[in-house]
């Protein structure tokens, strides 16, 4: 419910509705679109980013959050273990139970290998239930791989890495083929052709859904898939530091059970890391869409094994998370809600930019508009944010069409008392994506032997900035791809002897390089939000 | 400082005073807890969050998810953060869409003595008891369209005096449904076809090769449907 003050500035809103109704605001110029992202995005923000002092990408910026819990030291640095007597002894280890885990571990399986899946929540609380756009695939007769290819490398600025976006969209299709033959229920009609739409910066119809809840979908199918299949599957198991051989191969890794608080030793002929992103690292303090374990283990994990990171200095904020009422702070607001023409709107009730800007520069203008420039509307717990003037929606397109079209968000608001077909929502960016990650080659291989990574904890394929829709897409295509290598690969490896070595290793070159690390421990595994609210009132 | 209305809770029994403004998830981070189990995407879609709770003085046992309900003076709660559920196991690839498929593997539906106890609970607001007449009559296309939006809470199966898992009788009609009666896409198997026969092996080895310049050209004249 809003405040009092909330609803008298709201009535400003009201005020110039009439007028705004049904006029485009301009878009920007292109120099202007660079100015307001220089100056505003929070990829541009010198002091929210440092580089790293130790290991293969030292040198390198990363955000800050990021770069201290790298450059901090293991859970297991005073814990006695021993290596030589396993609790787990698999030819596949998978770690992450998301979409891209559950993909790498059914295909591991297929290649008769023996997996394991270990995950720190449940199997399946994962960024990968929380997608509701869609999935992108070119399968329609005016579509084709060329085209997506061209969509893919365009919307990352021209810096992903070629033979990467070629796997993604090569494979497309045949992961959308995979799913309809495991029984995902897509939107089609009744000749079964699939009903596509449009995303971001795709120049085809080419997004596929599940109603509100493709990614739901898409997780609880291949979750019941898995358990058909007998995999085993270990939760609230965290993964907390990667095993090599004595020849500097993966093996393995140390396991964290979260509950018995015991450490213990998995052993692996492969291992998948399927770790998912890091917006529960809250970059520069913002608000997050991402689920409560998206907390850079993997980025952590793999680093200090010698994984080399790519494009960790640029992180996608969704302009639209939810700014009040606080219960839903950060929830994602979808693009839809603009799709169908609400506006941002200032603390005057006066627009400020075109509601169909890119993702970035969407939210370096409202970022300007709450700092800059002052006209943000503050909420009681301290956050500033702008209205999204969502009542245009049915006087644009009639009464009723936000109850058709956008169920979900009605339902979520309506849970807090605030009916979005009368009142705006207050809105303001959150930190939604990590584009980069650990570096992979087509199979999903890195430069460690033996070692995979697959989904949001992988770097390359979407370069400085993924696409709405192709992050679904890539973690199915790159889960695929490594549990198919990881799983013929497992038949060949001769494990040597268990080592920690580069744990150690890595904790004399924080040393050498006078990181002082006091205080500082990882991964992180779960957020701490205790009191979280006292401290903002 | 703003004054802030504050409400007393008892989580597991024991009292806690929290803002009134938050939800069952944030008060038990307010109160000091740091979450395990019974958080996950802390936006409803996850279904790791149930929470059964009672407000003082009223006999009432209420549900609710923690990320989406919010805190009340007097409440009393506890997480459910694991149903022991059966799932039974099937090979959907040899299954055959028929009025009995769901009734073969989870034959207690129709133990279901129909007290509406699932779809008074159910965070989504489904109407889960009808969708569990429908899988007894093998109607698998509206039980799939009706159970939907299922988070796989668990709400439901915690309160059903037939035992009946309705979001695992739920997946199964989806499944059977989506793969067997939904007619598959034919422009996605033809096209699976044509990436098997290396028709776009070549292209797509053309564009891999071109440099940034040549790549810009091509997509800032790409055409737009
Ligand atoms: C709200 C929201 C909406 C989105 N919408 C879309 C969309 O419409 N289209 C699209 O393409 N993309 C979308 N995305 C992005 C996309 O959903 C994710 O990038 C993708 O699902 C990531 O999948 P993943 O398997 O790599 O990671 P996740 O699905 O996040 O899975 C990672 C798993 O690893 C586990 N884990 C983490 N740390 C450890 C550890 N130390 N040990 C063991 N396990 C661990 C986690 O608990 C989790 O289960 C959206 C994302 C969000 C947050
Ligand atoms: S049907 Fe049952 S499991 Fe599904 S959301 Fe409703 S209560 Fe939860
Ligand atoms: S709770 Fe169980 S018995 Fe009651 S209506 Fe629902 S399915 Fe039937
Ligand atoms: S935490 Fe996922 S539904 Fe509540």
């Amino acid at each position: 419910m809003y405040t009092h003050q909330m609803m008298e500035l709201i009535k400003k809103v009201e005020a110039t509705r009439p007028r705004r109704k049904g006029v485009d605001y301009p878009r920007m110029a292109p120099q202007e679109r660079q100015e307001v992202l220089r100056n505003f995005h929070p990829d541009f923000i010198a002091d929210g980013f440092r580089p790293l002092k130790v290991g293969v990408n030292k040198g390198d910026k990363v955000p800050r959050e990021l770069a201290d819990l790298i450059e901090a030291r293991s859970r297991i640095a005073n814990v006695s273990l021993n290596l030589e007597d396993p609790t787990y002894d698999v030819d596949v280890l998978v770690i992450g139970g998301g979409g891209a885990g559950a993909a790498a571990a059914l295909s591991a399986l297929g290649k008769g290998a023996d997996v394991l899946l270990v995950t720190k929540l449940r199997f399946g609380d994962a960024n990968t239930m929380m997608a509701q756009g869609g999935i992108q695939a070119a399968d329609k007769a005016n579509d084709s791989p060329e085209i997506h290819y061209l969509d893919v490398i365009g919307g990352g600025h021209f810096t992903n890495v070629p033979s990467l976006v070629r796997a993604l969209v090569n494979d497309a299709p045949m992961v959308i083929k995979w799913l309809e033959e495991l029984g995902t229920f897509f939107d089609k009609d009744e000749q079964g052709n699939m009903l596509t739409a449009h995303g971001g910066g795709t120049s085809r119809k080419r997004m596929h859904a599940a109603r509100d809840y493709t990614g739901a979908e898409i997780m609880r199918t291949l979750r019941d898939e898995a358990f058909n299949k007998g995999i085993k599957v270990i939760e609230f198991c965290a993964a907390v530091e990667l095993l090599l051989d004595t020849e500097g191969k993966a093996a393995g890794a140390i396991l964290f059970n979260l509950e018995t608080e015991e450490y213990l030793v998995a052993r692996a002929k492969t291992v998948i890391l399927a770790l998912g992103g890091s917006g529960r690292l809250h970059f520069q303090g913002f608000p997050t869409t991402n689920h409560y374990g998206a907390t850079a283990d993997g980025l952590v994990m793999g680093y200090r094994a010698g994984a080399k990171l790519a494009f960790m200095d640029t992180i996608q904020y969704h302009p639209t998370g939810a700014a009040y009422p606080p219960q839903i702070l950060g929830l994602l607001v979808t693009e839809k809600v603009r799709g169908l023409g609400a506006t941002p709107l200032n603390i005057n009730g006066e627009q400020f930019v075109h509601h169909l800007e890119t993702r970035d520069v969407e939210s370096a203008a409202i970022i300007r508009e709450c700092s800059e420039r002052k006209l943000g509307i503050p909420t009681p717990t301290g956050m500033v944010g702008v209205w999204l003037d969502c009542p245009l929606i049915d006087l644009i397109h009639g009464e009723g069409t936000i109850e058709k079209q956008l169920p979900a968000m009605l339902r979520q608001f309506a849970r807090f008392d605030v009916d979005i077909r009368k009142v705006p929502m207050l809105i303001y960016p959150a930190l939604h994506y990590q584009n980069g990650g650990l570096m992979i080659d087509e199979n999903g291989a890195t430069a460690i032997e033996n070692l995979y990574v697959a989904g949001e904890n992988s770097g390359g394929i979407h370069g400085r900035n993924r696409l709405m829709g192709n992050s679904l897409l890539d973690i199915l295509v790159f889960g695929r791809r490594a549990g198919w290598h990881a799983g013929e690969k497992c038949k060949e490896v001769q494990l040597k002897q268990l080592s920690l070595d580069h744990v150690d290793n890595y904790h004399r070159e924080l040393a050498q390089n006078g990181v002082d690390t006091a205080g500082r421990v990882s991964p992180m595994l779960l957020p701490r939000y205790t009191h979280r609210e006292a401290l903002q009132v | 400082m703003v004054q802030v209305e504050m409400v007393d809770i008892y989580i597991m029994g024991k009292k806690y005073v929290v803002p009134a403004s938050l939800t069952i998830m944030d008060a038990l981070e307010f109160a000091g807890y740091q979450l395990k189990r019974g958080c996950g995407c802390r936006a409803g879609f996850c279904g790791a969050c149930a929470t059964v709770y009672r407000i003082a003085g009223d006999y009432e046992l209420k549900v609710g998810l923690a990320c989406g309900t919010k805190v009340e003076q007097d409440m009393y709660l506890a997480q459910i953060p694991f149903f022991p559920a059966v799932k039974q196991v099937y090979d959907l690839e040899t299954l055959a869409p028929s009025n009995t498929a769901i009734a073969d593997y989870y034959p207690e539906i129709y133990r279901c003595i129909g007290c509406n106890s699932c779809t008074a609970v159910c965070p989504q607001d489904l109407k889960v008891m009808q969708y569990i007449a429908y899988a007894q009559r093998g109607d698998l296309a509206r039980c799939a369209d009706a159970s939907f939006d299922c988070i796989m809470c668990g709400l439901c199966a915690s309160r059903c005096p037939a035992h009946i898992v309705q979001y695992h009788v739920a997946i199964l009609a989806r499944r059977l449904y989506a793969r067997y009666l939904l007619p598959q896409a034919p422009h996605l198997k033809l096209r699976v076809e044509e990436i098997r026969e290396g028709k776009y092996d070549a292209p797509l080895e053309a564009l891999m090769g071109k440099d940034i310049e040549e790549l810009k050209v091509l997509y800032n004249s790409r055409d737009i449907e």
